[in-house]
Order: C-alpha cells, then sequence, then structure tokens
C-alpha cells in the first residue's frame, strides 16, 4: 500500500471541499473494495477522506411512496430492512446474494455501486489493462475472459460490473443523489450512472472528480411479483457469472408490465428495456419468455471463454420469468 | 499471557529486528516519525503517523500507527492479540473476523485509524473469565476444527452470525425474504460463507454452531 493522508470529516460539505482539493483524493466508507486495491496499487490515493461518520444512514419513506436510503447504510442494513424485504424482495435477495455476512456489514450502499470489476486483468499489474493503465492494451479480449461481459463492451475493454445490488436497484429504477464539488446537488438515474467503456475504458461512471454520492431513491415499489436470480460457479461467496433482477406483472393472462436488469454480463447492470416494453400486452409463457430473452440477449458477442454466457443469460431470465408466473399459482 | 511476558512471538519479531529484515517496522513502530524526520522525508511522511486510541475487548490503548495499518495488523502486531489470524489479507477467507459493535467484519479490510472509539472485540475478549464463549466451548465439543487456523475467525463470525439471525434477518437461502428464517443447517452453512476451512471441518462447525443456535429462544 501507498503511504496516504488520512482526514476524517463530519459533514456532507466538508467531505465535498476535501474531495474536491485534488485528483489522489478517494473517498472511504465501508473500504472493503477500496482497501484491496490499495493493498494492490492498483488504487494509490494519496488522500483518503473518511466519510463513514457522515449522517448518512438513514432509510425513510419517501412521500411518493418509494424510499430515500442513506448513501452509507450498509449492505446488510439494506437487506434486513423490513420495508424493502416486504416491498423490493428483488433488492434484498441481490444484496444476500453478494459477498459474505462481514463484507455485507461493512460494505455501504455508495461504495457497492462504485465498486470495480473482478477482471482478473485489471487485478494483475504485470498485465496490459487499459482501465488500470489507459493505452496499455487489454489481455482479457484474447485472455481467459470467461467472467467477462457480452453486452455493451468494446475493443478496448470487456469488464464486467461485479454488483448485485446495483443490479437490483437498476431494475427498481433508482436514482442517485450526488452532491457535486461546488455544492449543488443532482440526481442521475442509477442507469446513467455508469458509462460503456468505448475508448475510455478508466472512466467509468459520469460523477465529476469530488462529486459524492449521498443517497440512492427508489420510485414506489412496482406492481408485479419480483425475484433475482444469480448464476455462479459455488453456491455462496462468489461473483455471478450472470444473474437477473425481473419484475414481471400479469393481469389475468396478460403481461402489463416487465423490468429486466442483467448482472456481471456488461459493464453495468443492464436493463434491458425493449425485451421489457416488448412484453406488454403479452400471453406470459414459455414461448414469451423465450423469445424477449432473444430481445435482450440481441448484439450479444463471447469472446471465447464466455461464449456460454449468452445462452446462459437467455435460460437464466426464462427461468426466472417461469419461477414467478409458477409462484402465482 | 501477560504484555510483559517473553512469547513466542516477541522472540521471532526481536530476532527478525536485530538481523535487519523488514519486520522492524512493526516491532518498533514507535521510533517510524523520528526515523521518518531523520531522513528528511516530504512532509507526506509526517502526515501518515497518528495517533489512534482503539478500544478492544473492553480497553482502551492508544497507539501511533502509519495511516496505512490495518485493524487485523494493529491488533497482531501492536497489540499483541494474535488470536485474529491473517489468511488472505483481501477478504476472502474470514480468519479475520473481529466484531465490531457487536457486528463481524473482517479486520483485514479495516483501517485501525477509521475506527477510533469504536468498540471491537476479538476472539480474545469473548470468554468472561475462564468461562469460555457457549460458541468456543461447542466448537471443543463438537470438534469443530482441525489445524485451528480458522477458528478464532469461525467462531467470532458465529457470535455474530446468531446475533443476526436472532435479529431476525433473511439469508440467500431464506425463501421469503419478508420471513424470519430459523436456523436450519443450509442456513447456518449459506450465513456461515465467508470463512472458509481448508481442513474442510465443515460439518463439525455446523452441528457446534447448530448446538448452540437451538439452544436459543425463537
Amino acid at each position: 500500500m501507498r503511504p496516504f493522508v488520512y482526514q476524517r470529516v463530519s459533514d456532507v460539505h466538508e467531505a465535498i471541499s476535501a474531495g474536491a482539493s485534488d485528483m489522489g483524493v478517494r473517498f472511504i466508507a465501508g473500504g472493503t473494495n477500496l482497501l484491496d486495491l490499495m493493498k494492490l496499487q492498483i488504487e494509490t490515493p494519496s488522500r483518503l477522506v473518511d466519510i463513514s461518520r457522515l449522517p448518512l444512514r438513514t432509510i425513510e419513506a419517501r412521500a411518493d411512496g418509494g424510499l430515500q436510503i442513506g448513501a452509507l447504510v450498509t449492505n446488510s442494513d439494506l437487506a434486513a430492512d423490513p420495508f424493502v424485504r416486504r416491498h423490493y424482495p428483488l433488492l434484498s435477495q441481490a444484496i444476500l446474494a453478494g459477498a459474505s455476512g462481514q463484507l455485507r456489514n461493512r460494505a455501504s450502499v455508495g461504495g457497492n455501486l462504485l465498486q470495480r470489476t473482478r477482471c482478473f486483468y485489471f487485478y494483475d499489474r504485470a498485465m496490459p489493462c487499459n482501465k488500470r493503465s489507459p493505452g496499455g492494451g487489454c489481455a482479457a479480449i484474447e485472455g481467459f475472459n470467461r467472467i467477462h461481459a457480452i453486452l455493451g463492451a468494446s475493443d478496448h475493454c470487456i469488464a464486467s460490473h461485479p454488483s448485485d445490488m446495483a443490479v437490483g436497484m437498476a431494475a427498481l429504477g433508482a436514482r442517485v443523489e450526488t452532491i457535486r464539488a461546488d455544492g449543488s446537488p443532482r440526481t442521475i438515474l442509477l442507469d446513467e450512472l455508469y458509462r460503456l467503456p468505448g475508448d475510455t475504458p478508466h472512466v467509468e461512471t459520469n460523477l465529476a472528480q469530488g462529486e459524492l454520492i449521498v443517497s440512492v431513491a427508489l420510485p414506489p415499489p412496482p406492481t408485479g411479483m419480483q425475484v433475482y436470480r444469480k448464476v455462479r460457479d459455488r453456491s455462496s461467496y462468489a461473483f455471478a457469472l450472470v444473474s437477473v433482477a425481473v419484475v414481471l406483472d400479469v393481469d389475468v393472462e396478460q403481461i402489463r408490465n416487465a423490468r429486466i436488469a442483467f448482472g456481471s454480463i456488461a459493464p453495468k447492470p443492464w436493463r434491458a428495456a425493449q425485451a421489457e416494453a416488448w412484453l406488454v400486452g403479452k400471453a406470459p409463457g414459455r414461448q414469451t419468455f423465450e423469445a424477449a430473452a432473444d430481445t435482450a440477449l440481441e448484439g450479444a458477442r463471447g469472446y471465447g471463454h464466455n461464449d456460454f454466457k449468452i445462452a446462459l443469460a437467455r435460460r437464466t431470465l426464462v427461468a426466472a420469468f417461469e419461477h414467478i408466473t409458477s409462484s402465482r399459482g | 499471557m501477560t504484555n510483559d511476558s517473553w512469547t513466542r512471538r516477541r522472540v521471532l519479531c526481536a530476532s527478525a529486528a536485530a538481523t535487519g529484515a523488514t519486520m522492524a517496522g512493526f516491532a518498533v513502530v514507535d521510533r517510524i516519525p523520528e526515523a521518518a524526520q531523520e531522513r528528511e522525508e516530504p512532509p507526506i511522511a509526517r502526515e501518515v503517523i497518528v495517533p489512534v486510541t482503539l478500544r478492544v475487548n473492553g480497553s482502551a490503548y492508544a497507539l501511533t500507527l502509519d495511516t496505512r495499518v490495518t485493524l487485523l495488523d494493529a491488533l497482531r502486531e501492536h497489540l499483541n492479540l494474535t488470536g485474529s489470524k491473517k489468511g488472505c489479507d483481501h477478504g476472502q477467507c474470514g480468519a479475520c473476523t473481529v466484531l465490531l459493535n457487536g457486528r463481524r467484519i473482517n479486520a483485514c479490510l479495516a483501517l485501525a485509524v477509521m475506527l477510533e472509539g469504536e468498540e471491537i472485540t476479538t476472539i480474545e475478549g469473548l470468554a468472561a473469565a475462564d468461562t469460555l464463549h457457549p460458541i468456543q466451548a461447542a466448537f471443543i465439543e463438537h470438534d469443530g476444527f482441525q489445524c485451528g487456523y480458522c477458528t478464532s475467525g469461525q467462531i467470532c463470525s458465529a457470535v455474530g452470525m446468531l446475533a443476526e439471525a436472532n435479529a431476525g434477518w433473511p439469508s440467500h437461502v431464506t425463501d421469503d425474504v419478508a420471513s424470519s428464517p430459523s436456523l436450519n443447517d443450509a442456513e447456518i452453512a449459506e450465513r456461515m460463507s465467508g470463512n472458509l476451512c481448508r481442513c474442510s471441518a465443515y460439518p463439525n462447525i455446523v452441528a457446534a454452531i447448530r448446538s448452540v443456535a437451538g439452544r436459543r429462544p425463537g
């Protein structure tokens, strides 16, 4: 780990001014990903601004019927929240499918959203990586790319976003609330928080230097049923190969509303808006779900070791929908 | 063990320091600021050594630490509390699990300087005087270990996990996350998945935890 100056802040504005002071600053909350990366010298901040004592730990009902989640709420507190468990069960399921009890107790909502990819080559400083060292090349494209993206990747980077929680939030239409370096607040759709790699894979989000996530706002719970389904190499404590968060609202025999977000198959939580729109008005059933999956995976491409993810994502989506329709009885 | 006794670890540290090994940075941390000044290092070198008061197992310890020191290294190298083990040092194995304000965390992925004033409980702080914590006693009764390296992490994790279950938290294997499930073996295994045991003593670990979970109301 490189030496760094530690600065503890006690209010948001102090954090903002500390965060804007220079390019070497990183905010730290739980630190479960950042410290790991610092030990490997993939992250080398010159100053850590400790935001863990800011008053951003509450989960509150919103006037619109939705939920306001402070950026420092731990993953475990969010997953255990009674309102979340009852009205946004896919979010609890997504969080509980990720990491371990110890990590979820420490990891924050904001930090989970901003965690970095687990691409092997990003983690290995002996290998070229455009995300870690822009212009260096990508070792994953021709390398061992079993865990990599099949959608949204570029010729410069095929890393996937590893979060479970963010996939659940994407399906729920979450908005991310921030404070910018000049003190002004803004709200970004979670879907628009992340950038696709293009030719700048080292720029992962649309946040500016010093911009701080302060909360996540969930719209009112969607009608219909929800499920988060995760497929991985072992049954616990592993990143997803493919995951999907699904909402399905069926009125008699017609789909009224559907939401689909995939995890671990793209550089960001992957919302399948076209497939969602296509599903409205259709009769639920295997054929419909398979056709929707085809639409959702349109344009997917494998890089060798991850070719299987295209079929796996398709089947995982169909299985998630069928889980919902079979639980309806 | 008292702080004044010459433990095996102390002898090893002292001999390492005497041979000029790099461990000296940990063994004689109090001398670092002075040494840094002598070498006229850039100002940052002085800013990265900070006073930290840690509350561990009910006692407060005033330390002077490099900002990079993790809670795990502070416990092991500065407070001589070597019960918490360093396995992977990357939050993947759980051997370093301790309780922070009653909740289990990976001590290797927490900076000591961030935990000023928080209540930390390690494996050394679980027993009440000579009476083992029920989970400790259950691990002995059910032979919940082989080499023992992961054991203190397993035990601290189990203590934290039982508190989570008693608070009604669901897990990944809970059918309905809105419900508060009782701890069957599948629930115990899932909730303990952050603690690896390379001797694979898992069946006995689960049995030990089950025996304590079963004694609790609800």
